[in-house]
């Protein structure tokens, strides 16, 4: 019953490792992107924060999925954006995928970061501002650092959510663990109580690490008050 | 908060962010140019692609309409069921019995780990294999199965933050006149937790409605987003007919988060107001919901 | 008090999803019959802005079922995506199927087929002037484009063009778009159903099929397993259609804009 596990037809290890690298790649994106918009939706220019505000919206209010179509359909066929990968479709299906689950993820990244910065000190940015330092020093050297450390866990969720959202990343072909599951579904039938518990234990594999060691890390970093 | 990160432009920093400003609109409508440039060139701005939407109400009534109504179907009875259930399992997990306390973390914890995607890919084949589910509902109960599986689990976690959250002398008052365990929970705890609440449960609600798209993309169940796939078949138009998908979305999505916005300044509102006077509004809400007579917060109101 | 009206509208909505869905299911009655096509293929199975069904199976289908004594509007049309046939069959959730599905030995476990109706084969369909593919082999450096995990995806991806650089999608029909502005070459499955597609009125002209018959693909009427009365009545009326000019005019209407011919009408050979 277990033997279509080891079957060469299914490369179990190489799409969850696919999905790892979805989940890496796209995290770093959204991680640096989220913070650009925060910094954009504290920033003292009016329209700078009405793009943020605006990007925010629009985008966590979409479903991821239409995203990803979009990122394909719009960005790959229409605008003709390869992403330097000219000619090899695996890798560009990759890198719109990493960049649709990135744009998506840092509105909720933005938002937490958001939090965080309330949650700084009002003297820490006003000591900062006595010293002389420009608004760009006092976000970037002042109130990020201190805003991190109190969002770590909130990141966490955010972290958590972005790997199990990559089997969205299906939707245009990219061969991660959920394309992986529907294939043995479908020429499995008689075992999908198993298949599933294969997958289901998959993900609890990589995600329950990544809430606890975060979780640990977000005591030991947070600030104390 | 932000006018603490930066001192009140001086005329520098006005020169400055005049110029920021510019810059970043040049950048931004540049972008913008390129990408209308493009489209045009790509034949996607002609007018037989985007004239369906405005002078063709059969694409309306046949496609988006229907669509909208399956994805409010399916999150409303997502979000009728994952809330109740959520409420349940949060309280659950703060038991004073050792075994319903880790029977609801396991669910919990099990449930929050698992992409919600194969949760509904699962319930189709099971609803399939095992029960006579008529097939024109099933994709709908995979949907719905799979949303609140999910979704109860996170708003369990949010429930029980929320519980925590509350100072321990609303338990101790509670107890002092002499309430029951679960008198205290329902009476005392959960309203508020819930009313604190508020945010984190809307933005999951928001989230159930975005999830029902992965319904249509995986099973084929025909909301909002898969309607789109059939317009794109009738009028080969993929760039109009998701845009207008994805407005829809964000319309609705925009709609629930405003709305729950609104109720919460009502509900923290209500707490200022003490139960002694009766504003008219609350008046109103007395013809609304019968006799029962009308207390602060807290009496038998809540049925979550 | 606030709770308990926010309760009421949620319970309210809950009472209407409920009603809505609950007056779905009622197939199995006499004087109504229930036929399982596609929705979504454009030529095959279509449905249309005005919410009727088109294409050369749905044709087929009225006209068996008006054989078998249902009139047009006596007809309720059912979605039958690929990966449910067999159950919608076995469950008796539809009366038939007629939904681009091949005869194969293996399907034949589970279900009854009558006909065929239509011999197609797997194709390639191309732009118009694209000249470097003539032959499946010429795919090795190209861009194919099909639906995951559909048998003439992996039929290219193991047999005929190892090489070929493979872009799956789930609809069709996002394939053609990348077909159109070039990010594909080449869009396989069938060609009947391909010829569907190049024959839609926005992308007049723009493909052609290839012409390679890579392989053969009986399209039958799926019945329910064992329903040999049945069997014999639909066979009958596909002979009726093809003896009385029916057929070819069905052929000729949803295939000929693409210029595809899929030849004479096969022989029955499902028989009891």
């Amino acid at each position: 019953m277990f033997d279509f596990l080891d079957s060469p037809q299914y490369n179990l290890l190489g799409a969850f490792w696919l999905t790892v690298q979805l989940t890496v790649f796209s995290g770093i994106g959204a991680l640096v992107w989220g913070t650009v918009l925060a910094g954009m939706r504290v920033s003292p220019v009016p329209v700078m924060r009405a793009f943020g505000t605006a990007y925010v919206n629009v985008v966590r209010n979409t479903p991821l999925t239409l995203i990803i179509v979009f990122t394909s359909l719009g960005l790959y066929n229409s605008l003709g954006i390869t992403l330097g990968a000219e000619g090899d479709i695996e890798s560009i299906n990759f890198r719109l995928a990493v960049l649709g689950l990135a744009a998506y993820t840092a509105t909720f990244v933005c938002e937490a970061l958001r939090s965080g910065i309330n949650t700084v000190g009002l003297g820490q940015a006003e000591a900062a501002r006595a010293l002389g330092l420009s608004f760009f020093q006092v976000l970037w050297s002042i109130v990020l650092p201190q805003a991190f450390r109190s969002v770590v866990a909130p990141l966490a969720n955010v972290l958590i959510a972005l790997t199990k959202n990559t089997t969205v990343a299906a939707a245009i072909g990219v061969a991660e663990a959920a394309l992986l599951m529907k294939e043995m579904i479908e020429n499995e039938s008689d075992a999908i109580l198993l298949v599933f518990a294969v997958f289901a234990f998959g993900f609890i594999v990589l995600t329950l690490p990544t809430g606890l060691v975060l979780g640990w890390l977000s005591k030991r970093v947070a600030v104390k008050r | 908060m932000s006018s603490v990160l930066y001192d009140t432009p001086g005329p520098r920093a006005k020169v400055r962010n005049v110029l920021y400003t510019v810059g970043f609109l040049v950048v931004l409508g540049a972008a913008l140019y390129w990408v209308l440039r493009t489209l045009g060139d790509a034949g996607e701005l002609e007018a037989d692609k985007w004239s369906p939407f405005f002078t063709d109400s059969r694409v309306w009534t046949t496609f988006l309409l229907p669509g909208l109504v399956n994805t409010l179907k399916a999150a409303a009875l997502a979000m009728a069921i994952a809330l109740p259930l959520g409420a349940v399992l949060g309280i659950a997990r703060l038991s004073d019995h050792a075994w319903v306390r880790s029977t609801a973390g396991a669910i919990v914890e099990f449930f929050r780990a698992i992409p919600v995607l194969l949760l509904m890919v699962f319930a189709n084949e099971a609803y399939a294999m095992w029960t006579n589910v008529d097939s024109d509902v099933r994709p709908l109960y995979a949907v719905v199965t799979g949303l609140v599986l999910y979704n109860a689990s996170v708003l369990a976690e949010v429930v029980r933050a929320g519980i925590l959250s509350l100072p321990r002398g609303q338990t101790d008052a509670a107890q002092a006149i002499g309430m029951r365990k679960w008198q205290v929970m329902t009476f005392v705890l959960l309203p508020q937790a819930v009313t604190a609440m508020l945010p984190a449960i809307v933005s999951q609600l928001v989230v159930i409605v975005k999830d029902t798209a992965l319904g249509g993309a995986v099973l084929g169940f025909s909301e909002l987003l898969r309607q789109g796939d059939l317009i794109t078949v009738n009028y080969s138009n993929p760039i109009a007919a998701y845009l207008f998908v994805g407005v829809l979305f964000i319309v609705l999505n925009f709609a629930l988060t405003s709305g729950a916005s609104w109720l919460e300044r009502r509900i923290r509102q209500g707490r200022k107001s003490s139960g002694a006077v009766l504003g008219t509004e609350q008046l109103e809400e007395l013809e609304n919901v019968g006799p029962e007579p009308v207390t602060e917060r807290g009496g038998q109101t809540d049925r979550t | 008090m606030r709770f308990r009206k926010t309760g009421a509208a949620v319970a309210a909505a809950l009472a209407l999803a409920v009603s809505a869905t609950a007056c779905g299911g009622d197939s199995g009655s006499d004087d109504t019959i229930t036929i399982g096509i596609k929705f979504d293929q454009p030529g095959l199975g279509l449905k249309t802005p005005d919410g009727a069904y088109e294409g050369f199976d749905v044709d087929v289908a009225t006209y068996v079922a008006k054989e078998l004594g249902y009139e047009a509007e006596d007809i309720e049309w059912k979605q039958s995506p690929s990966p449910e046939r067999e159950n919608l069959l076995s469950r008796g959730d539809v009366d038939m199927i007629a939904a681009t599905y091949s005869i194969t030995d293996e399907r034949k476990e589970k279900v009854s087929f009558a006909g065929p109706y239509l011999i197609a084969h797997q194709d390639l369909l191309i732009r118009s002037d694209e000249t470097a593919i003539t032959d499946a082999s010429d795919l090795n450096d190209k861009n194919l484009c099909s639906v995951g995990g559909s048998t003439s995806a992996q039929n290219v991806k193991n047999e005929l063009a190892p090489e070929a650089e493979l872009q799956e999608f789930d609809t069709y029909s996002k394939c053609l778009d990348g077909l159109s502005k070039g990010t594909v070459d080449a869009l396989t499955t069938d060609d009947a159903i391909l010829a569907g597609y190049a024959a839609q009125e926005n992308y007049e002209g723009q493909f052609k099929l290839a012409g390679l018959s890579l392989s053969d693909e009986n399209y039958g009427i799926g019945l329910k397993k064992g329903d040999t009365e049945m069997q014999e009545k639909v066979n009958a009326a596909l002979e009726k259609m093809v003896e009385d000019g029916s057929w070819k005019e069905a052929v000729d209407k949803h295939f000929g804009p693409a210029g595809y011919d899929p030849g004479e009408a096969p022989e029955i050979t499902e028989k009891s």
